[in-house]
This record gives structure tokens, sequence and C-alpha cells, in this order.
């Protein structure tokens, strides 16, 4: 189990790497004007060549990324173009509407998609297993800015027309500040980004646990009488889990795709949100803090995948 | 006799490969023998039963058939412009608008109503297909082909081929896909040739995840290694003996593939960094609608329509695929 972290973690951190020079050569070859967008309209020469030393655009690349490494290892990111405000500042401020949507987001879509797979599966091709299929292949084919579109639409835009303000448009309350206003303001955006991923686990579910619910095991637990309500949720759940444990894994990833979508749909000022309005103005320490950011998260949840999985199933070992 | 001999090799492992497939473990013999009713037997390929099985299932038949009709609409664009009168970047500033500028909603001069520029939202959707199914199937391809030979590279070469693309698979995963496509597209700016390449890029290591696990298994089978005793070398043992045994699995991700690429698009012209206007694509559409919600929802609705139908008829028409190849749960429920 150590070594199976320690090896994770080495690797994990090779990636990250990879990913700092592929992220910075990518941003930082690539010619840009920021020094001639900063300086204004009337600016000399001068003045750009000025800005551009203020910013060490001027020093060689290979320069530019030792700096921006041996900074990043001691916490700090490097400063936006703009204000001069710390990129971790930035991301910090940014990363609890993120945290919150996604978290939420998840509970939900694990919730909506193995519990519809389940009962799609404990009574393959009734109606309700029809329905579940149709209803997961429509989400599952929607973009998710048009669900958070007609989510707008109907539920914020319609509804308040015809006077129940129940959802707002947009906005983000802090948790802190007041909890109700916090999940009502998320509610909508939790649903947008669950119902489109869970999908994916509803069809997972549902074929993993019919696969399971096939096996001997199954049949001797319903002969020695179990009741049929923990034959599936106690023997046949916690085996079909597993392909369910790796998916979620993989679509972390993805995850932050539709993060960035439903923060600009509802214009919530997290993380993905940030990172399109700072790609919108080219402030590339912003770009290049919160896709390394990001990145590390994935890495990271990757190995704690890895973890659970193991801990779901005894027969994988860990090397 | 050396050309021959293989192939009658892999011939003879497809088809014990296709009777595998539908069952696994031991009770496949029983199984088969039960399915099979007293009818004059005949070889066919798994090819041929596969096809067969897809054409029995309608739901899979009737999204191939929105699929052309989509792939008509995409081709036959110009035909709409005929039809209405209206070309699909034509501004009717005084009849397209309302007198506070703003869309006009479905009439029979404008089936499906203006947008906010007063061009007709029909004709632009009929042109959009373009994009997306162009996108959806040129960028597929792509993904697929890389990922294939990676694949398969990494999985039959083995040692430090392996270790190193396995590696490279890694990275390339745990990169934030949409982040990082955003970003360079913000950065080369907006085309059709960057979203394609950007896509391809970052997606065929999925692809080549899954046909890596494939050879690695394939590879160990006896008659990889008669291939070999007949002299084949490593490319020809790796695209004509391997290759053909992985083609199912490539084929059902291939139309799985498809919808994912083609909102993958729409999300990118849907941020502002698909196409420069004033081409017509459907996530750029709805992107210029957005604003427009209160007021037009023709403007933002029909393009999403256009939208998740194709990607509904990809998906459904895939799991028919699927289910075409690989009909185990099917006959898990018909036990």
């Amino acid at each position: 189990m150590i070594r199976f972290l320690i090896r994770r973690t080495l690797l994990g951190i090779f990636v990250l790497w990879l990913i700092t020079m592929a992220v910075f050569g990518l941003f930082y070859v690539t010619p840009n004007n920021v020094a001639r967008t900063l300086a204004g309209r009337q600016a000399t020469p001068a003045t750009i060549h000025l800005i551009q030393e203020r910013l060490g655009l001027d020093q060689p690349l290979w320069k530019q990324y030792f700096d921006f490494v041996g900074n990043a290892l001691h916490g700090n990111l490097g400063y936006d173009y703009y204000h001069q405000v710390p990129v971790t500042t930035i991301i910090a401020q940014a990363l609890p509407i993120t945290v919150s949507l996604s978290l939420g987001a998840a509970i939900l879509w694990m919730i909506i998609g193995v519990g519809n797979g389940v009962i799609s599966a404990v009574r393959p091709r009734s109606i309700a297993d029809r329905g579940l299929t149709v209803f997961s292949l429509v989400f599952y084919s929607m973009p998710t800015f048009v669900l958070g579109l007609l989510f707008l639409y109907f539920l914020y835009f319609k509804l308040t027309l015809a006077g129940y303000d129940w959802f707002p448009a947009g906005g983000y309350v802090p948790l802190t500040d007041d909890p109700a206003q916090w999940a009502r303001s998320l509610i909508l955006p939790w649903f947008t980004l669950a119902l489109v991923l869970a999908a994916t686990y509803t069809r997972l579910t549902r074929g993993s646990m019919l696969d399971v619910l096939s096996e001997d095991y199954i049949r001797t637990a319903r002969s020695k009488g179990i009741r049929e309500r923990r034959v599936v949720m106690r023997h046949g759940l916690r085996s079909a889990l597993t392909p369910v444990v790796t998916q979620f894994g993989i679509d972390l990833g993805q995850l932050i795709g539709g993060v960035v979508v439903t923060e600009t749909v509802f214009s919530l000022p997290g993380l993905g949100k940030t990172s399109i309005d700072a790609i919108n103005q080219q402030d590339l320490p912003v770009i290049v803090g919160i896709v390394l950011f990001a990145s590390a998260a994935v890495v990271l949840a990757n190995i704690l995948v890895d973890v659970v999985y193991a801990v779901l199933d005894p027969r994988v070992r860990l090397h | 006799m050396n050309a021959e001999n293989p192939k009658a090799e892999t011939l003879r492992e497809d088809v014990e490969h296709a009777e595998r497939v539908p069952t696994t473990g031991e009770s496949a013999g029983a199984r088969t023998v039960a399915a099979v009713p007293a009818k004059k037997i005949e070889g066919r390929s798994p090819w041929a039963l596969a096809w067969d099985r897809l054409r029995r299932d309608k739901v899979a038949m009737i999204s191939l058939l929105i699929i052309v009709l989509i792939a008509l609409m995409a081709i036959f664009a110009p035909l709409f412009t005929a039809w209405t009168g209206h070309p699909p970047n034509e501004q009717y500033h005084s009849t397209g608008l309302t007198l506070n500028g703003l869309p006009k909603p479905p009439s029979s001069t404008f089936y499906l109503g203006t947008d906010d520029l007063g061009r007709d939202v029909l004709v632009r959707i009929a042109y959009g297909a373009r994009i997306s199914l162009l996108v959806g199937v040129i960028a597929t391809l792509i993904t697929v082909a890389i990922g294939v030979v990676v694949g398969l590279a990494a999985g039959f070469l083995g040692g430090l081929v392996d270790t190193a693309l396995a590696r490279l698979i890694d990275v390339v995963l745990s990169v934030p896909f949409l982040l990082v496509a955003i970003a360079l597209v913000s950065i080369t700016g907006p085309s059709l040739t960057v979203t394609i390449l950007v896509i391809g890029f970052f997606s065929w290591a999925s692809v080549a995840r899954i046909v890596r696990g494939q050879v690695l298994s394939l590879r160990e089978r006896e008659f990889v290694e008669a291939a070999r005793s007949l002299g084949a070398g490593s490319s020809r043992i790796m695209f004509v003996d391997i290759l053909p045994n992985v083609l199912a699995q490539v084929i059902v991700y291939t139309t799985l593939l498809i919808p994912v690429v083609i909102v993958v698009q729409a999300t990118l012209s849907f941020l502002g960094l698909g196409l420069p206007p004033p081409t017509a694509d459907w996530g750029g559409m709805i992107s210029e609608g957005q604003a427009y919600y209160r007021v037009a929802w023709w403007f933002v609705l029909f393009p999403s329509v256009a939208l998740v139908i194709t990607t509904l008829a990809f998906n459904l028409f895939g799991d028919g695929v699927r289910d075409a190849f690989d009909p185990r749960t099917d006959q898990l429920l018909n036990k």
C-alpha cells in the first residue's frame, strides 16, 4: 500500500512536470502582445519595453521557465498582468465556488446515476428501466450549456415571470454568509452539471449490476433467504461499483470542462469563469496557474480513486 | 504461400473470437447450442452477424435514418437558401428585425424566426450542420487513427516503448482538456483546422488505452506466434493479424466518440472560440442567442434542438452498434 502510494505520487509529480513544460511552452512561446495592450494606444516603444521588462517577458525562455517552476515550488504562481494580484490569491478566491459547485454536483450525480442504474438493473426491461434508459440517454446527449440554458429559461425566467421567485439566474452567495441562500444560488448549476454526467453512471451501473446479479454468489445469497433488498444493496452493489469508481476517476478531468461551461452560463466567478476571463484577456500567468492547479487536482484525485478502488474490491492488489 | 496462411489463421481466430465474445466462462458451449435452432448451419463472419443484428434493431435504424437526413441537410444546405430565398449570412434589417431591432418570431417568411442580426435561423441551422458533422467525423477519425497506432505499438512492442507511451497516455488523460483547448484556441485564433487538431490531439489517449489493453492479451495468443514463425514482421503482425481483432471495439468506440466530439466543438463555439463570424455553427448560434433568451426563445431553442437531436441520434446508433457486436447484455437477460 505504502509502496503503491509512493510510486503513484512520484508518477503524479512526473506527470505534473511534463504538464508544466507543455503548458509553459505552448503559452509563452506563442507571440503575444500583452505589453502592447497594457501600454495603451499611445505608448512609445520605450514604455512597451519597460512593461516587458517588468513582466519578465524580455528574459530568455529557459530562464522564464526556471523562474516559474522555482516560484511554483515555493507556492508562488506569479502575478496577473493587469492588477499584479498573486495568482494564488486569485485561485484561493475562486476555489470555494468551484468546490461548492463540483462537490454538490458530484454527490447529486452519484445518487441519481447509481440509483437509477440499480432501479433499472433490478427490473430489466420494465417500464421504469426503459424510461430511465431514455431519460439518461437524452441528458447524456445534451451539451451542458444547452441544459443550463433550458433551466435558465424555464426554471428561472418563466417561473419568475409567473411570480415564483424560486431560483436565481446566477451569482454566488458564500456558504459562510447564508447556507440557505448558498444552496439556492447553486441548485440550478448543481443539477445542470449532475444530470449530464449522471447518465454515464446510470448506464454503467445498470450494465455492471446486471452482470453481478447473474453471478452464482447472488443466487447463493438469495437461496439463503436473505431479503432481496439486502441482496441487491449489500451483495450486488458493492462489486458492481468498481467500474463506477474507475469512471469517476476518468470523469474528474472531464468535470473541469463541465465546470467551465456551467460557471459561464450561471455567471459564477469560480475557477472556470476566471480562466475564461483570463483567456480573453491573454492573462498568461492566471491561465497557466489555473491549468496547472486543475491538473494537479486531477492527478491527486486519480490517486485517491485508485485507493478507493482497492478498498471496494479486495482482489485488487496495489502494486 | 506466406501471404495466405496468416490470413487463414486470422479468419479462424476471428470465428473463434466471435464465439467467445458473446459468452464468458464455461457455459459458452451450452448456450451456443441452445441458441441455434434446428436449421441448416451456414458459416457467417462476425461482421455479417453484427450487421444482421444491427439491421433488426429498430431504434438504431431510425437513428441512422436521422443521421442520414441531417447529413443530407448539411450537403444540400444551399437548397434551403433556394427554398426560402435567404442566404445564410444575409442580414434582413427591415424585414427580419422588429422596430426595436429585436429578432422576429417564426413566421411564413422566416420559418424558424430570425437572429439578432435579422438572419434566417432555419437556413443558418442547415449550414451549421456542415460544421458539426465535418468536425465530428474528421476529428474523430484523426483521434481514432492516432489512438489505434499508439495503442498497437504500446501493446505489441512492449518494453521501453510501452512504458513511454503508457506514461504519455497518462499525461494526456490528466490534462484538463477543455481548459487547455480553450487556451490554445484563444492563442492561435479560432479556425476549423485548429478546432479539429485540438480535439484530435487531446482525445486519442482513451482510444489508445483501450486498444493497448486488448493488444496486450491478443499478442500472447497462438495465431500471433504462428504468424511470427511464418516469418511475418512486427508491423505486419500488428496491422494484418492483430488489428482486425480489435476493429470491432474500435468501430463501437468511434461511433460513440462522434457525438462527444460534436458537443466539444459546440462547447468551444459557445465559449466564443469556435469559428470566426459570420460562419453559421450551432454552438455559436446558441451562444449568440443566449443573450436574447428572454425575448427570442426561437433563436436559442432551434439550434439547441438541432444539436441535441444530432448527438442523440449518434448515441442511439452507437449503442445499437455496440449491442450488435457484443450482444452479451441481451443474452444475460434472456436466460
